[in-house]
C-alpha cells in the first residue's frame, strides 16, 4: 500500500511540489508564529488554476495514466456508494468462481438491479488474488448467468467496466476464452431486460466489450476504451512500445472521441484531479448518471428498447459504398 | 482454375454415394443447378502461394511444403486445393479460389461488393496498407459475401480472406458480414462463414471493436428464426473475430492445423511466462478441450457441408396418421 499512496503522475509534479511548498510555509509560520496568510492565499490561487490547467487540458495518454491509477475507485467501492443492500453471487456453475469479476442483487434508489463488473485488487495481494482485475472465461460465464438471471425476473444489468483486458493465458484459451467473450457479447445484444453500461476506468478490448453492449454506454471523464492498448498499438505501428503516447493520440480513445463517434452516450465528470482524489462525489456523479438513464428504460416498452439497442451498434461502422 | 472438375478430379464425387446410406448422388445435385446466371467470376489470383516465399523455388514451378518440406510441382497443388499430397498440410487459400472449389459451379451471386473500408480515425498507414493488399489480393475487402449453393442446398456464404490485411475485421467486413446475415434472415437462408483473421482491424480503432458486437447481434437474427449457422475456422482464425461470430456457429467446424485462438502465443508468454505445448491453439488442441464440432480436410468440406446442410433444410411437416 505504501508505493500505491505514494504514486504521482508524471504531469502532476509541479502540482504536488507547489502543494508541498505551501504546506512547508504554512508550518514554518505556524512555528515561527509570522502570519504569511496572505502569501499562502495567493500560492493556493496559483495551486489552484495549475490544477485546472493540468486537468482540463489532459492528453489521451494522461488519461490513459488516470484510468490504471492504482488509487482510482475500484467496483467494489462504487458498490458501498452507489448502490445498497449488496449480496454478491458467486460462481458460472461450471469451473469455478472468478475473482476478477464481480456480480450480484443490489438496489439503486429502490430499484432491485443486477450489478456486474470486473474487479482489480486494491493492493499487491488482493491483485494476485483477483487476477489484476482479468477474468478467465468463468468470469465471462459468470456473468451471462448473472445476466440471464435478471432477464428472468425483469432487472435492469448495470455493468462496470474496468479491465487491462480479457486475461490472455494457456489455462484461458483451453476453456474457451474467446468462445465467452463472444457468448456474453451475443447474450448482451439480445438480452430482454435495460441494461447499462458504465466503463469507469479501462476499457480494454474484447475483455470490455464482453460486458459493454448496452442501452446506454456510459464513460467517466478520463476513462478510456480502445480495441488495443496504446502500448500494443505502438509496437506494431512503430516497432516501439514506448512511443504509447503517440499511440494513444491516432487510437482516438478518450470519452470526448467516444462520444464523437457515438459509442459513448453520456460522459460522466470526474472531480478535479481525477476520480482517485474524491471517490464520494465520484460515486455520486455516476449515481445520478444512472437514475437519470434508467428510468426512462424501465418505462419503455421492451421491444423498443431492444430494436434500438439492435440499432444503436447496428450502425456504428464507418465505410464507403459507392 | 477453371479446367479442373473438382467434383470429378478433386473430390472423386460422381460415383460416391453418401455415406449415410441415403440413395442420393452428388453429382446429380450438381447437375441440377446449372441453370444458376453466375454474376461475378472470375480468375483467382494465386497470391497466397507467394507467401512462404522463403521456401519457394524461384520459377514457381515448384513449392516447398511448410510441414514436410516436400517439393510439390505448383499445378499438383492448385489441383489439390492447396492441400499437400504428401502430408494434407493445409496451406492458406484465397477467397475467391475457396468459393470458387466450394460451390456449385455458377451458382455463386456476390453481394455487397460494394462495400469497402475508408479511413474514418485517419489512422497512420492505413490508406497505404488498404491499398497494397488490394493490389496483392485483387479484392476491395476481406470478405467476399454472396449467395451460392453447395450440394444444390442454397446458402448465404461470407469467405474471408488473409492476404488483405491479415483478414483484420474493420467497418466493412463487419458491415458485409452483417448484411449477410439479415439478408439470410430476410430470406430463410443458412449461413456459412469461413473465417481467416488477425482479429480486430487496429486501424479502425474502436470502431472495429464495435464490429464484434454488430456482427454477433445480428447472429442473433438468425437464431430468432432457427436459421443454421455454420462457422468454418481456418488458419488463422484469432483476436476479436474468434471472440465474436467465428465462435457462434451453432456448428463450428476447423480445417486441419488451423491456428485459432483469443490471444496470441506471445502475449501470453509475455504475461504468464507459461510454456505453451505443442500444438498449442490448433484445431486439434481444440477439438481436444470442447471448443469446436468437427475438423475436416479441405477436400472433405464440401461433401461434408451438403450433408450439414441438408439435415437442416426447411421441409413441410409430415403428420403422422
Amino acid at each position: 500500500m505504501s508505493n500505491v499512496s505514494n504514486y504521482n503522475l508524471d504531469f502532476e509534479k509541479p502540482l504536488k511540489e507547489l502543494e508541498k511548498r505551501i504546506e512547508e510555509i504554512r508550518l514554518f509560520a505556524e512555528e515561527k508564529q509570522i502570519d504569511m496568510s496572505e502569501e499562502i492565499r495567493r500560492m493556493e490561487e496559483k495551486a489552484r488554476s495549475l490544477k485546472l490547467e493540468i486537468f482540463k487540458n489532459l492528453t489521451p495518454w494522461q488519461k490513459v495514466q488516470i484510468a490504471r491509477h492504482p488509487k482510482r475507485p475500484t467496483f467494489l467501492e462504487y458498490i458501498e456508494l452507489i448502490f445498497h443492500g449488496f449480496i454478491e453471487l458467486h460462481g458460472d456453475r461450471l469451473y469455478r468462481d472468478d475473482p476478477a469479476l464481480v456480480g450480484g442483487l443490489a438496489y439503486l434508489e429502490d430499484i432491485p438491479v443486477t450489478i456486474i463488473g470486473q474487479q482489480k485488487g486494491r493492493d499487491t495481494k488482493e491483485n494476485i488474488f483477483r487476477n489484476f482485475g482479468m477474468p478467465h472465461p468463468e468470469g465471462y460465464r459468470k456473468a451471462i448467468r448473472l445476466m440471464k438471471q435478471a432477464e428472468k425476473f425483469g432487472r435492469p444489468v448495470i455493468t462496470f467496466v474496468d479491465v487491462a483486458g480479457a486475461f490472455p493465458g494457456k489455462e484461458a484459451e483451453e476453456r474457451g476464452q474467446g468462445e465467452a467473450v463472444a457468448k456474453a457479447i451475443m447474450e448482451m445484444a439480445g438480452l430482454k431486460t435495460p441494461i447499462i453500461v458504465v466503463i469507469t476506468g479501462e476499457g480494454g478490448s474484447g475483455g470490455a466489450l464482453a460486458v459493454g453492449v448496452g442501452d446506454r454506454v456510459l464513460m467517466l471523464e478520463n476513462a478510456y476504451y480502445s480495441v488495443i492498448t496504446p502500448e500494443g498499438c505502438a509496437s506494431i505501428l512503430w516497432k516501439d512500445a514506448s512511443k504509447a503516447e503517440q499511440a494513444a493520440e491516432v487510437l482516438r480513445l478518450t470519452a470526448e472521441d467516444l462520444v464523437e463517434l457515438q459509442v459513448v452516450d453520456e460522459i460522466i465528470p470526474e472531480p478535479l484531479g481525477g476520480a482517485h482524489t474524491a471517490y464520494e462525489e465520484m460515486a455520486a456523479n455516476i449515481k445520478g448518471s444512472l437514475l437519470k438513464n434508467l428510468y426512462p428504460l424501465i418505462n419503455d416498452d421492451l421491444n423498443t428498447v431492444l430494436s434500438m439497442r439492435y440499432q444503436k451498434f447496428r450502425q456504428l461502422g464507418r465505410y464507403l459504398e459507392e | 482454375m477453371k479446367e479442373i472438375n473438382y467434383d470429378k478430379d478433386v473430390f472423386g464425387l460422381s460415383d460416391q454415394q453418401d455415406e449415410g446410406g441415403d440413395k442420393w448422388v452428388f453429382k446429380d445435385l450438381f447437375r441440377s443447378k446449372q441453370k444458376y446466371v453466375t454474376i461475378r467470376q472470375r480468375e483467382v489470383p494465386d497470391s497466397s502461394l507467394h507467401e512462404p516465399s522463403k521456401k519457394e523455388v524461384p520459377d514457381g514451378l515448384w513449392v516447398k511444403c511448410d510441414q514436410c518440406n516436400q517439393m510439390i510441382y505448383h499445378k499438383d497443388l492448385v489441383k489439390n486445393i492447396k492441400v499437400c499430397p504428401k502430408c494434407q498440410f493445409h496451406f492458406r487459400i484465397g477467397a475467391w479460389e475457396r468459393i470458387n472449389y466450394l460451390v456449385d459451379p455458377g451458382s455463386f451471386q456476390e453481394l455487397f461488393a460494394t462495400v469497402t473500408s475508408d479511413d474514418p480515425l485517419k489512422f497512420p498507414a492505413y490508406q497505404e496498407k488498404l491499398a497494397k493488399s488490394k493490389k496483392a489480393t485483387e479484392l476491395e475487402e476481406g470478405v467476399v459475401t454472396g449467395v451460392g449453393n453447395i450440394g444444390g442446398v442454397s446458402l448465404a456464404l461470407g469467405v474471408m480472406d488473409f492476404g488483405f490485411i491479415g483478414g483484420s475485421m474493420g467497418s466493412a467486413i463487419g458491415e458485409k458480414l452483417v448484411r449477410l446475415f439479415e439478408y439470410a434472415a430476410e430470406h430463410g437462408l443458412s449461413v456459412v462463414t469461413f473465417s481467416a483473421s488477425g482479429g480486430a482491424r487496429m486501424y479502425e480503432g474502436i470502431l472495429s471493436l464495435m464490429q464484434m458486437a454488430t456482427t454477433c447481434q445480428a447472429l442473433n437474427r438468425l437464431a430468432e428464426q432457427a436459421l443454421l449457422y455454420i462457422s468454418v475456422l481456418t488458419d488463422p482464425t484469432t483476436g476479436g473475430v474468434f471472440a465474436s461470430f467465428a465462435s457462434q456457429g451453432d456448428i463450428v467446424v476447423a480445417e486441419p492445423g488451423a491456428l485459432i485462438g483469443f490471444a496470441g502465443a506471445r502475449v501470453i508468454k509475455q504475461t504468464t511466462r507459461q510454456t505453451l505445448p505443442a500444438g498449442f491453439q490448433k484445431s486439434e488442441f481444440l477439438l481436444e478441450h470442447g471448443m469446436i464440432d468437427l475438423i475436416i480436410n479441405r477436400k472433405e468440406l464440401r461433401n461434408t457441408l451438403a450433408r450439414l446442410l441438408r439435415y437442416h433444410q426447411r421441409r413441410k411437416r409430415v403428420i403422422n396418421q
